[in-house]
């Protein structure tokens, strides 16, 4: 039995091996007659650069990244970070200043044309206030140290000398990573508590037309959140987590995001960030400077009876009508200790 | 003043990463990181080419022009060096550098990656060590142009692939091999990181 399956796998070998050298015959006698020639099927970067953005290969490292052999879009990076995000961030951020400015010198501040009440009403509670000031103070810290990354070495360095710019930039390099995670907590607790009021209405769009609260003789009708407050909700909420995306792929870079993923995760995270701030000091212009009565809303939590039936008046309706707003008005509270 | 560039003659390279080893002995690179690499284009398939890659000191290099606290810059002889002790760490030299050349100790979460390392061309550090001591040595490896000698890893290739040097001098090198035996795949790398080609 053992012999005679030995004689058949014998047999079975010698034919397979007649048929392969058939086979390949015709193709060995073509090869001896034409010329090597190795360029034919050479690569060459300018083909391969022209078929991709990048040239790719195998490598003996452990080092994944290392495979990506040349990425010429590295060029357009840095284009991007030393020209275009330069100039996109000193027009943003300056031309925002100046128009700041010119509302204040020009149109002025908004004053309560009914003067002050003397009465108070709650408009922000405890929590809602740790929020906003939460958000706000690492938003400062990352606006800080973000624009240090990009416009330092212009504006700071030369003053205070490369070793002491180095040694502040990697402060403020680890201040901005861990920032990010307060930042983004209260990004969560925004859109949590303020959603729904700031979903908008037909109202708002009557509030636009008549121009807001930028023309002083108007005093259009609004809820809890004016069209200008809820542009700004929902601003913070969409760059808010614009930037968190981006700049957790930046936080951890390579775990998903490849070289030309990073470059992209950082465009974003760089141009949405330097709206943001301008988007921001406008609104810290108009809670502070740009309206009277508006910064005690964050600050104690409540506002004079007269600056809410100026700016929501709707607002301050439901809020009477509630029994615990009554009751506060019966018997004018004391000012808050905070 | 010469203008140091390399050059890898793609099909020369035999894939055999002695250029890394050398490198690797010659500056005591740190474990886990590999100042030049060799990258197989179509590994086992037709028309596969080598090349062996490291910083190639850029003309107007796109990695000294991101640096937030600048501390990457070009000597007088076009060598890309940088200075450890201003380095923060960030990161943006990478993103910036189309061969992949900046190296850095540690993975890098929440910005950790440490010192960036990079092929210095054999050249020393940018930083402010007396070239040729033990402080540089340590910090950024060895200064064998401070002798007048090229980077060990083009010195050492064993079918002379890659080559260091001056421009002039190692293009009209590959120029020659490539009209003695009549094809060449081009210098890899030369238009990103020259903007100019070795023209035969």
């Amino acid at each position: 039995m053992t012999y005679l399956l030995a004689r058949a796998r014998f047999v079975f070998a010698a034919v397979a091996i007649g048929c392969l050298l058939a086979l390949a015959s015709p193709a060995l006698a073509q090869q001896a007659g034409a010329t090597f020639d190795p360029q034919a099927e050479a690569v060459n970067q300018t083909m391969l650069l022209k078929q991709f953005p990048r040239i790719q290969g195998d490598i003996n490292q452990l080092d994944q990244r290392a495979r990506v052999l040349i990425q010429p879009d590295g060029r357009k990076w840095d284009f991007f970070h030393e020209v275009i995000l330069h100039w996109l961030g000193a027009i943003v951020i300056i031309g925002m200043i100046g128009l700041l400015a010119a509302a204040y010198f020009i149109l002025g501040p908004i004053r309560m044309s009914g003067g002050r009440s003397g009465r108070h009403v709650l408009r922000f509670s405890g929590f809602e206030r740790f929020t906003h000031w939460l958000t706000a103070t690492s938003f400062i810290v990352l606006g800080i140290t973000g624009l240090n990354v990009t416009f330092g070495k212009l504006l700071l360095r030369p003053v205070i000398g490369p070793d002491a710019f180095s040694a502040f930039s990697q402060v403020a390099k680890y201040a901005h990573n861990f920032t990010a995670f307060p930042f983004m907590l209260g990004i969560l607790l925004i859109a949590a508590l303020w959603f729904k009021d700031n979903i908008p209405r037909k109202i708002d769009i009557e509030w636009l037309k008549q121009g807001g609260g930028f023309i002083k003789s108007r005093n259009p009708p609004a809820g809890r959140f004016n069209a200008g407050e809820k542009g700004v909700f929902w601003i913070v909420l969409g760059a808010g987590i614009a930037v968190a995306l981006s700049g957790l792929l930046l936080l951890f870079p390579f775990y998903i995001a490849n070289i030309w993923q990073m470059q992209i995760a950082q465009v974003v995270h760089a141009v949405v960030a330097v709206l943001f701030v301008a988007v921001i000091l406008a609104h810290i212009y108009i809670g502070t400077l740009g309206t009277e009565g508006a910064f005690e809303a964050m600050a104690t939590g409540e506002v004079d009876l007269n600056w809410a039936k100026e700016h929501h008046n709707l607002w301050l309706e439901e809020e009477l009508a509630k029994d615990r707003a009554a009751d506060r008005l019966d018997h004018p509270s004391p000012i808050p200790a905070e | 003043m010469a203008r140091m560039k390399f050059l890898c003659d793609a099909d020369r390279c035999i894939e055999c990463n002695a250029c890394v080893t050398a490198c690797k002995n010659e500056n005591q690179v740190p474990w886990g990181l590999n100042r030049r690499r060799v990258v197989t284009i179509n590994d086992g398939r037709p028309g596969e080419r080598s090349v062996s890659m490291a910083c190639m000191h850029c003309t107007d290099s796109p990695c000294a022009s991101v640096c937030p606290v600048k501390c990457i810059f070009s000597t007088a002889d076009g060598v890309v060096l940088h200075s450890k002790d201003l380095c923060i760490g960030c990161g943006y030299c990478f993103y910036a550098c189309p061969f992949g050349a900046p190296q850095y100790p540690r993975v890098g979460n929440f910005g950790s990656r440490g010192k960036m390392d990079k092929c210095t061309f054999c050249a020393g550090g940018g930083g402010s060590e007396v070239p040729g001591s033990s402080e540089e040595y340590a910090k950024y490896g060895a200064n064998r142009m401070l002798h007048g000698e090229l980077p060990l890893c083009a010195e050492m290739c064993s079918t002379k692939s890659l080559l260091a040097g001056d421009s002039d001098v190692i293009a009209q090198i590959y120029k020659e091999r490539v009209i003695t035996r009549g094809y060449g795949s081009g210098a890899w790398g030369w238009t990103t990181a020259y903007r100019e080609d070795v023209k035969v």
